[in-house]
């Protein structure tokens, strides 16, 4: 069993993303090492770009203050080799756009991702249409595929044929952001995912709160936390306090529902 | 999967870098275009507004004084600045908005950099009854003021836009956030010849009456095809209308005008052909394409003193014309884009748009190294009330 196959021997499972960079690249790393070590199951490492548009504005201003106080691509890669040095055995999924992807040069980068200690990809802008340049060098390196409220039943099989690692399931139209109530049809559309797939099914976009988490819990492998992880944690005098809290209380709320 | 109804690429670049969530409305977005295409009543009733309320076909202009005065070729104007609302983006704005009606939804986003295409989105939606919400950068509503009013006046929204840097790239960002999150009763009317599939296909089709008409106008009125077809390139909307009504007249030069800002030495400028330093091909705004860019992949902030070609990547479409080399493109400055201004004004009593400006001083450096019976076709691509306040402004009040 791999890293990530591990991680899902317990569901439903705890996911924040937290970006490389914010608010200082040491910073950050010491706050994904404190996810990672009271409570979180994975962690989506965030790579910065200019132009996230699939991203709202709390990740949109995070990712722009990583990338003022000098964030790059390689800088990110060696944060990541830099985890697993200090003991971090969770599984680390680096989520980013495709652009700055390009430019470091595709071969490099999932050879450098994965020397790095890297179990797999999120590129929100690289649909399946996409991903075959991606995917041919990249080989057998998880690439999760992301489902939404709007794919259609024959969408959803294509898709999740394939599927590698768990499926990320976008709870909402709309971009990254916290929301006030979860969704009254999250029920129904995990129940769409799964009969196609039997990979985890893991749910963000607008989970907030431990009882939202809870919520989502019930009906999903998973529960990714984004926005609400990036502002609680970066807001605070104390980010890696705050980030130890913060996890812990999420795997709280996630652990009575685990069998 | 992969099963587009159209071409989704140009040669290597083009396709769909998008979020999931909206790959099923540009699979029906297709599929709704190809039906309309393919249905006649569609097509009269696209006909019958452009000549009807837009005011087409736009006149081809000969101009007299100006090819006396650079004493070259001689040079025909296509007078898209006489389209309704001013400028070429008219065209487009009604096609997808009549699309809109066939799809049911019922509400436009829109994204604008000079407020020419917000203001043409904003006019569609007042004519064909749909709810409209206009994105415009910060820095974009400052220097295109009248326009901002205009959109107003005829109903739309318009929502300043303060990330990035504030200007066309981040008024897309945000036109596609609400997209993404508005997509069921929600169509995006992206104005230029870019963004993924279908978009530049669709662009280009209702842009390429421009084309259509300029070609049947040089035969009638010069008795023959231009030499060379001149266009300003932001995304490359109004450039990829005139020049697909010539493409396949090999004889025919086609030339793309980029902003040149301050100069291309400077690094402030939106020349995406031009720099070879900061230009390379990437992803942007669910295309690839050429995108100034620096050496991590951020997007590069560009800067041109008109707003509607201050933008970092160009349409597709012409990134495989410049590799095929059946277009060329070169760019003009900010000072030579003020000086051509002027110097339509004195000699053919024509206020032009500061982006086809950039197209008119192409036409300053070329018309003189060319024989007097050769011909040059401009797409005069919008005229400049709007940039009144820029020009008086960077020309001081002399």
């Amino acid at each position: 069993m791999n890293r990530l196959e591990s991680a899902f021997a317990n569901k439903p499972i705890f996911m924040p993303y937290f970006p490389l960079g914010y608010p200082d690249l040491e910073t950050s790393v010491d706050v994904i090492e404190a996810l990672a070590k009271n409570g979180a199951d994975l962690i989506e490492v965030g790579l910065s770009f200019s132009d996230p548009l699939a991203d709202g504005p709390v990740i949109q201003q995070a990712t722009q203050v990583a990338l003022e106080k000098g964030i790059t691509v390689k800088k990110s890669l060696e944060a990541v080799k830099e985890l697993r040095k200090r003991g971090v055995t969770i599984p680390l999924i680096l989520m980013g756009y495709y652009n700055p992807m390009l430019a470091y040069g595709l071969e490099k980068f999932i050879r450098d991702a994965k020397e790095a200690g890297t179990d797999g990809f999120i590129i929100p802008d690289l649909p399946l249409e996409e991903a075959e340049e991606f995917q041919s060098i990249n080989g057998d390196m998880p690439l999760i595929q992301m489902l939404a409220p709007t794919s259609p039943d024959e969408r959803m099989e294509a898709i999740a044929r394939n599927a590698k690692g768990f499926i990320y399931l976008v709870s909402v139209t709309g971009v990254t952001g916290e929301r006030r109530e979860v969704s009254n049809d999250l029920g129904d559309l995990i129940a769409r995912v799964r009969s196609h797939t039997s990979a985890p099914v893991c749910v963000g976009f607008g989970i907030g709160t431990p009882e939202q988490a809870k919520q989502v819990g019930q009906l999903a492998d998973g529960v990714i936390v984004g926005s609400a992880c990036v502002k609680m944690i970066g807001s605070s005098q104390k980010p890696v306090e705050t980030a130890k809290q913060f996890a812990a209380e999420f795997r709280s709320a996630l652990s009575g529902l685990r069998k | 999967m992969s099963t587009t109804l159209l071409p989704h690429k140009f040669g290597p670049y083009g396709g769909q870098f998008v979020p999931e969530t909206l790959m099923p409305a540009l699979i029906e977005l297709e599929s709704e275009f190809v039906s309309a295409r393919n249905d006649p009543t569609f097509n009269q009733e696209f006909d019958k507004l452009m000549a009807s309320f837009v005011g087409r076909p736009t006149p081809l202009t000969y101009a007299k004084r100006l090819s006396e005065k650079l004493g070259g070729a001689q040079i025909y104007l296509k007078r898209e600045d006489l389209a309704h609302t001013g400028a070429h983006k008219i065209n487009n704005a009604l096609g997808q908005a009549l699309l809109v009606k066939r799809m049911g939804k019922t509400r436009i986003v829109a994204e604008t950099g000079a407020g020419q295409h917000g203001v043409a989105s904003a006019t569609a939606a007042a004519l064909l009854g749909l709810e409209c919400v206009v994105y415009m950068g910060s820095v974009d509503i400052a220097r295109q003021e009248p326009n901002v009013f205009r959109m107003k006046l005829l109903g739309a929204e318009v929502r300043p836009v303060e990330s990035g840097t504030k200007t066309l790239k981040d008024a897309i960002n945000e036109a596609i956030r609400d997209w993404v999150t508005n997509v069921r009763d929600t169509h995006y009317l992206l104005g230029s010849a870019l963004g993924p599939h279908p978009y530049p296909t669709i662009v280009r089709e209702f842009q390429s009456v421009i084309g259509r008409e300029a070609r049947e106008q040089m035969l009638m009125d010069a008795g023959r095809l231009p030499d060379t077809v001149i266009a300003c390139v932001g995304g490359g909307s109004n450039a990829i209308g005139v020049f697909s009504g010539f493409v396949n007249d090999e004889a025919v030069e086609l030339i793309g005008v980029e902003a040149g800002g301050s100069g291309i030495a400077s690094g402030k400028h939106a020349a995406r052909f031009g720099d070879a330093t900061k230009a390379r091909v990437g992803v942007i705004h669910g295309t690839r394409t050429y995108v100034l860019q620096d050496e991590d992949g951020q997007i590069a902030e560009t800067h041109s003193v008109s707003a509607g070609l201050d933008y970092a990547a160009v349409g597709p479409e012409h990134a495989m014309l410049r590799d095929n080399e059946r277009a060329f493109y070169t760019s003009a400055t900010d000072e030579e884009a003020l000086n051509a201004f002027q110097t339509l004004c004195h000699t053919e009593g024509i206020i032009p748009a500061l982006e086809s400006s950039h197209a008119i001083a192409e036409v300053i450096k070329k018309a003189p190294t060319m024989r007097k019976d050769q011909v040059i076709l401009v797409n005069l691509s919008g005229r400049g009330d709007k940039d009144l306040n820029t020009v008086i402004k960077e020309m001081g009040n002399g």
